[in-house]
């Protein structure tokens, strides 16, 4: 298998300057991402999962380590130094982040929002459009709310607005921060369908969720994160190595 | 490719000080100053090496505190000004091959006519207040060359419509219009020549909510639809969020830092730029 996204010896502190105090947000984190592979992220509150998906996309700074990425467009890109203008194009075509909050634009509606996303990464107006309407029936978004602005939606409508806009560009690697954390069940069901659908088309995800056992069957591999560090596990093959390890 | 690209604008060591400075002040690198301003000949340093890229089609913010340069750095940008030192190259002028502040009065005129586009923080700047809305647009195209009345009406018209100002209300003077209109008849005139650079300097500043999303909504249609490169200065930080993949963090006349907008907001690294964050947030 090709490898997508190798993590070596990532750390992020966080220097709080009023209050004089450092934070060890993640140390010597190390991650392998295989091509159409679905990583799950685990860990208790607090313990850098969010961090170290928010240093891959450059929301955060990392200090130290490298996050080499195969870019379809440039090859081999670290993305913990790459230039800013770089980390952009990537947003736009290659790398999709969907959280738990919609950042939206006032006076774009929702079909607006979901087309947008494709335009900017080149695609046809016509095509967009078909596109962005497949993805919302998808989701069942409301023909009526189709035409209206998101500030007014449910919060459930609004974080499927947010996963259609993330997944309608089929990114090569899509960053998922607890995304379904507040959507009832049967719009669970719907985001899993699509992972699934996804997967097919060759996007590789690495998502944390604090219910993984709901995406059983999914998920390739897990990392188990503690106070910053990982701890590699839940697979057969770890479980082997860990036995492995421990023979003296 | 992104990394083959030119910039559209390349904003190179700006300098710009008020006064004649003296030795306590006078060398960059060992210059004494109470933030801008040399307490020993009172020279102010509005704008101390000032550089950073605007590429085509892009938005890129610019936050700091009042008093911080901003609007000095736009004012010698578009000329109103003479900037004290630095370079300035724009791809659409001799494509990029001219230092725009080494150019001649009558040069630097046709750049600002015909190449770029401004909005003033105070609209008293940007507007003839006693001017028709349209008239104010029309005296920008005739700068730009236009001379066919007909089609400077219909363009005015096209252009106040895009920024929503009622067609029976374009014949009056913008002394009698709101501040939100007239930072909108401010848009529709600084785009009369299809400048491929904008200059916006607070253009939201003072507006209720809703006037503000509308004008919001216009500057984000203008970068998609027309490619418009634009220099966004803004003391809001949603604003700024929500406009600028890039932003720049400006402290006594010098930019602190530089990245992309979420990471500015989200994990500043600069103890000034945290607690600006936090006091705006
Ligand atoms: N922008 C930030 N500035 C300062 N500290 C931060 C920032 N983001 C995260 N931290 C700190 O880093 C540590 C790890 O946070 P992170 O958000 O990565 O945890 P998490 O595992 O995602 O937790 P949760 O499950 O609650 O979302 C925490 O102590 C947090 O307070
Ligand atoms: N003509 C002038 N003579 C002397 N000092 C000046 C002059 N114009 C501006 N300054 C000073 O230059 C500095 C930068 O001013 P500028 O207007 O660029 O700030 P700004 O960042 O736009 O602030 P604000 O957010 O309040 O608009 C200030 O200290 C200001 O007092
Ligand atoms: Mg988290
Ligand atoms: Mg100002
Ligand atoms: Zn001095």
């Amino acid at each position: 298998m090709n490898s997508l996204l190798t993590i070596e010896h990532l750390s992020k502190t966080f220097t709080l300057y009023n209050l004089d105090q450092q934070i060890e947000a993640a140390a010597d984190v190390s991650l392998h991402v295989n091509e159409g592979e679905f990583i799950g992220i685990t860990g208790k509150s607090g313990s850098g999962k969010s961090t170290v998906l928010r240093c891959i996309y450059r929301t955060y700074l990392p200090q130290k380590g490298t996050i080499r990425y195969q870019s379809a467009a440039y090859g081999e890109v670290d993305l913990a130094s790459a230039p800013d203008r770089v980390m952009i194009d990537l947003r736009k075509r290659e790398i999709g982040y969907v959280s738990q909050f919609l950042n939206v634009m006032p006076r774009t509606t929702a079909r607006e929002l979901v087309t947008q996303a494709l335009l900017e990464m080149g695609k046809d107006p016509q095509q967009a459009a078909g596109e962005t309407e497949r993805m919302l029936d998808h989701f069942e978004l409301d023909s009526k709310l189709r035409d209206s602005y998101p500030a007014t939606f449910s919060g459930g409508e609004k974080l499927r607005l947010n996963i259609a806009r993330a997944m309608v560009k089929r990114p090569r690697l899509l960053l998922l921060d607890e995304p379904t954390a507040s959507l009832d069940h049967a719009s669970k069901v719907k985001v899993k369908t699509l992972i699934e659908q996804l997967m097919h088309e060759g996007t590789t995800m690495l998502g944390i969720f604090h219910d993984l056992e709901f995406m059983e069957g999914l998920c390739s591999r897990q990392y188990h994160m503690q106070d910053g560090r990982f701890h590699e596990g839940g697979t057969p093959e770890a479980a082997g190595r860990f036995l492995r390890d421990q023979k003296v | 490719m992104i990394q083959s690209e030119q910039p559209m604008i390349s904003v190179q060591h700006l300098n710009k000080q008020f006064g004649p400075g003296c030795p306590q002040c006078m060398n960059p690198g060992s210059r004494k100053l109470y933030k801008n301003f040399c307490t020993v000949c009172h020279t102010v340093y509005s704008c101390q090496d000032v550089s950073f890229d605007l590429y085509p089609g892009e938005i890129i913010g610019v936050v700091g505190e009042s008093g911080s340069g901003k609007s000095t750095m736009m004012r010698c940008l578009y000329f109103d000004q003479e900037a004290t030192s630095g370079e300035v190259y724009l791809q659409a002028y001799k494509d990029g091959s001219r230092n725009l502040f080494a150019e001649s009065t009558q040069q630097k005129r046709y750049i600002r006519n015909h190449l770029m586009g401004k909005v003033y923080q105070n609209p008293m700047l940007g507007l003839r207040m006693d001017f028709t809305s349209i008239g104010n647009i029309a005296e920008k195209m005739i700068a730009a060359g236009s001379r066919r009345v007909s089609e400077m009406e219909t363009r005015g018209m096209e252009l106040l419509e895009k920024v929503h100002i009622p067609i029976h209300r374009i014949k009056e003077a913008p002394k009698h219009f709101s501040g939100g209109m007239q930072q909108r008849v401010q848009i529709a005139k600084a785009l009369s020549n299809r400048p491929p650079v904008l200059l916006l300097d607070e253009v939201t500043t003072g507006l209720d909510l809703s006037v503000q999303a509308s004008v919001l909504d216009l500057i984000k249609a203008l970068q998609r639809e027309l490619g418009i490169s634009i220099v966004l200065v803004s003391h809001d930080l949603g604003v700024v969020r929500m406009l600028a993949d890039r932003t720049l963090v400006m402290l006594d006349g010098r930019v602190v830092e530089e990245g992309l907008t979420d990471q500015i907001l989200e994990d500043p690294q600069e103890a000034y730029t945290q607690q600006l964050v936090h006091s705006l947030l």
